[in-house]
């Protein structure tokens, strides 16, 4: 099957080139006149690479969530800043930024073709341009066959893939994934993974991904970020080498069991961590 | 018709037949208890007459002007409100004891602040139904999953189309309860100010009749009230259902 | 919280700024706020006042064991059996919407002048409210509930004594909330008509003397009473609701 490209394919460039940035970035909540108060996250640097895979991983409650948030724009960053393409991201979701978050956030009020349609009616794309990048959408998330449904018809996997589907057609160069596949079940979690994957290739977006899963981390991504218990910072980055060309068969690669066990050997002290000195609940969530 | 829908029906027209047998059986004291058949072929007369058309016409006027304003106020508040959450804690009290308020007591106060007319009649409905459009607001706000507002974040949304497009929807079954309290609640201000000093409308009319000792045209008049409850509350039903269907789980 | 108190208090103090504002633009229409009060004090320290008052409270008392009493009677029932509760509830729903009042003739006619009519009046206010909220609070527990209580192998009245009744309660005193106020509202709306004592009755009166001062002293009253017990219960709530699983 042949599908029309989503984003236009990343312009050949140089190698490590740096699409985002986070430099001494911190957050922390609550605190009222600089007293009290959660430090949730860093100081945290990491650079995106233009087209990369990279995923975050790390305990839970480590603010892995708060460094999504921070990136796309959603909050600001206590300190510290975020550049994408060039230009420091400030408390606004910059052009070019997607976001799929864990909770499903598609509306239930629409049709599933009017959902993945919505933001581009929003941001005033004539028409006939968004027929033809919903239907390319459709067809690239396997939903052509529902394009009439209503959400709640659906299941949570077709859910997420109708939140993917509808972060696509508005061609972010930035994809940014929150846990998107935390709610659903093992084998639906590695189907996504893959489509997950090819959806990578086929647009040539750069894509960060959350995540406490260490398969799920090593299998799909070029490069992970691994973070300490809170407030977290990244502990080590990994470059897993995959080819570009890959799918959740990597799990059979013999390498594949030297990076997840690379993983967990720098996880397991930070999530015992995690658990035994369980910080003030919701804080990083919140 | 549901099974549910046929019984209830049955059991309605079971109460209503018991009704008249007691009626004309003599069970029940002559004049005050008048059988329904002869209720019914009073309102009959009186509609065909167009008597109550006046009234009637006022009084209907009157709810949807109480509750149209009290809809578009209480979302409005509501949607203010929750955005500004220091203040939507100190106004959590007096949301609560709202309806604790004995209302119908403030009538003489506005009569005398407003005129009299329509407009404390109108100001009683509002009152009445504002507040709990409001907290239908909130309430439904607060269950918006927090995922929806993010996305209109990345979309660069502002508030108000967020507000409108994204937050209305999302809120909309909460919504609807608000509706249906709102629209009955004005019914409720509007027929009991009526009834207490208006000098007309419906709820004048059968205050009226009761005054007269004119029991025949007061229960007819009621049975014109209760028709109109049951119907505005059906019509809102059916639309409340056919909204909550698409949303329903598979 | 401080801030919090401090915020309410705050809100309070712009109600009470509001009004004496209406009472500076109408003078003659509304009392002012310290003018209402020291009438409701000097209300208090009279020894007619307290008749009024007992025979208000015995006519509210009454109405409120009969509208729990009948609420719980009809609503309990109805949340254990489904398809009852499908055919109870738009019935329950069209009697809470009917504007009440024009029912008052007919209780009247049963019941004729006096105490009677103010307790059927009440009762029939804060009945349908108490049964709603009672039928949805049994049909809203996890059927997980009542499938335990079967692995328990209790009966259906210890089921519903030992475990549906009381997972419901939270539910339950939110509709005796409800009740309570409107108990209250229609208890003072038949002596409003139909009555030669009780508060509802020296208001009408006040209302026929054009005594703005006795008016809103009686509705503050009867206001500062209804909210009182209303953040009582809404505070009693609150803690049913968190309670520690």
């Amino acid at each position: 099957m042949t599908v029309r490209p989503l984003t236009r394919p990343a312009a050949a460039t140089a190698p490590h080139e740096i699409h985002a940035r986070l430099a001494g970035v911190t957050r922390t909540y609550g605190a009222v006149g600089g007293r009290g108060g959660v430090h949730a996250l860093g100081p945290v640097d990491i650079a995106l690479r233009r087209g990369e895979f990279y995923s975050v991983i790390g305990p839970s409650g480590c603010g892995k969530s708060t460094l999504l948030d921070v990136l796309s724009g959603l909050s600001r960053p206590s300190a510290g800043t975020i550049v994408f393409e060039g230009r420091p991201v400030d408390g606004a979701v910059p052009d070019g930024v997607g976001v799929v978050f864990q909770e499903d956030a598609s509306f239930p009020w629409m049709t599933v073709r009017d959902n993945i349609g919505f933001g581009l009616r929003e941001n005033g794309v004539d028409a006939a341009e968004i027929g033809r990048r919903v239907d390319a959408a459709l067809a690239l998330m396997g939903l052509r066959d529902f394009a009439a449904a209503y959400p709640p018809q659906l299941s949570g996997g077709m859910r997420q893939r109708v939140c993917i589907a509808r972060t696509l057609v508005m061609q972010p160069r930035l994809i940014l994934l929150d846990e998107p596949f935390g709610a659903l079940d093992a084998q639906t979690r590695l189907i996504m993974g893959d489509e997950l994957l090819r959806v990578w290739r086929e647009t040539g977006a750069t894509v960060m991904l959350i995540t406490h899963a260490l398969d799920e981390a090593a299998m799909l991504s070029d490069r992970i970020g691994v973070m300490s218990a809170r407030p977290g910072r990244i502990l080590a980055e990994i470059e897993t080498g995959w080819p570009r060309e890959r799918d959740s068969r990597i799990a059979a690669d013999p390498g594949f069991g030297a990076v997840t066990s690379r993983l967990w050997g720098l996880l397991r002290e930070e999530s015992l961590r995690a658990i035994g000195a369980q910080a003030p609940a919701g804080a990083d969530r919140a | 018709m549901s099974r549910a829908g046929l019984v209830r029906t049955a059991i309605v027209v079971a109460a209503v037949a018991a009704l008249e047998l007691a009626a004309r059986g003599g069970l029940l004291r002559a004049g005050v208890a008048v059988p329904p058949s002869e209720v019914a072929a009073k309102l009959w007369s009186i509609l065909r007459a167009g008597d109550a058309n006046a009234d009637l016409a006022e009084t209907l006027g009157n709810v949807a002007l109480a509750c149209g304003l009290a809809l578009v106020a209480g979302f409005s508040l509501g949607a203010v409100v929750h955005g500004l959450p220091r203040l939507r804690r100190a106004l959590d009290p007096f949301l609560a004891s709202y309806y604790a308020l004995p209302f119908f007591a403030f009538y003489p106060v506005l009569i005398v602040v407003l005129g009299i007319g329509r407009l404390p009649i109108v100001a009683i409905g509002f009152m009445f139904a504002v507040v709990a459009m409001m907290v239908a607001t909130l309430n439904g706000f607060d269950r918006i999953p927090r995922a929806l507002p993010r996305t209109a974040r990345v979309w660069r949304m502002g508030p108000v189309r967020t507000a409108l497009k994204i937050k209305l929807p999302s809120a909309a079954p909460h919504l609807f309860t608000g509706i249906k309290l709102a629209v009955a609640y004005a019914f409720i201000g509007v027929i009991a100010a009526e009834f207490i000093m208006a000098t007309s409308g419906l709820g004048y009319a059968i205050a009226y009749a009761f005054n007269n000792y004119d029991n025949r045209t007061m229960y007819a008049l009621m049975l014109l009230l209760l028709g109109i409850v049951v119907v505005v509350n059906g019509v809102l039903h059916g639309a409340e259902q056919r909204l909550l269907a698409r949303r329903r789980a598979r | 919280m401080p801030t919090r108190l401090l915020d309410t208090l705050l809100v309070l103090a712009v109600g009470l700024l509001a009004w004496q504002g209406v009472h500076w633009l109408a003078p003659d229409a509304v009392t002012s706020p310290a003018g209402t009060v020291a009438r409701a004090a000097e209300m208090l320290a009279s020894p007619r006042f307290w008749p009024h008052a007992g025979e208000t409270a015995w006519a509210f008392a009454l109405s409120l064991v009969f509208a729990i009493g009948g609420g719980l009677a009809i609503g309990l029932p109805l949340g254990l059996h489904r398809f009852s509760a499908e055919v109870g509830e738009p019935i329950l729903v069209s009697l809470y919407s009917l504007p009440k009042i024009t029912l008052y003739p007919v209780i009247l006619l049963v019941f004729g002048l006096g105490l009677s009519a103010k307790v059927a009046f009440g009762t029939i206010h804060g009945l349908v409210p108490v049964a709603i909220f009672a039928m949805n609070g049994v049909l809203a527990l996890p059927p997980v509930y009542a499938r335990a209580a079967r692995a328990l192998r209790l009966s259906r009245w210890r089921t519903l004594a030992a475990v549906l009744a009381p997972a419901a309660v939270p539910e339950i005193v939110t509709g005796v909330r409800i009740g309570f106020s409107v108990t209250l509202l229609g208890v003072f709306i038949g002596e409003m008509f139909s009555s030669q004592r009780g508060l509802g009755f020296l208001l009408m009166n006040a209302i026929g003397l054009h005594d703005v001062p006795t008016m809103l002293a009686i509705i503050l009253m009867v206001g500062a009473f209804a909210v009182t017990a209303n953040a009582a219960l809404l505070a009693l709530e609150h803690r049913l609701h968190h309670r520690p699983a």
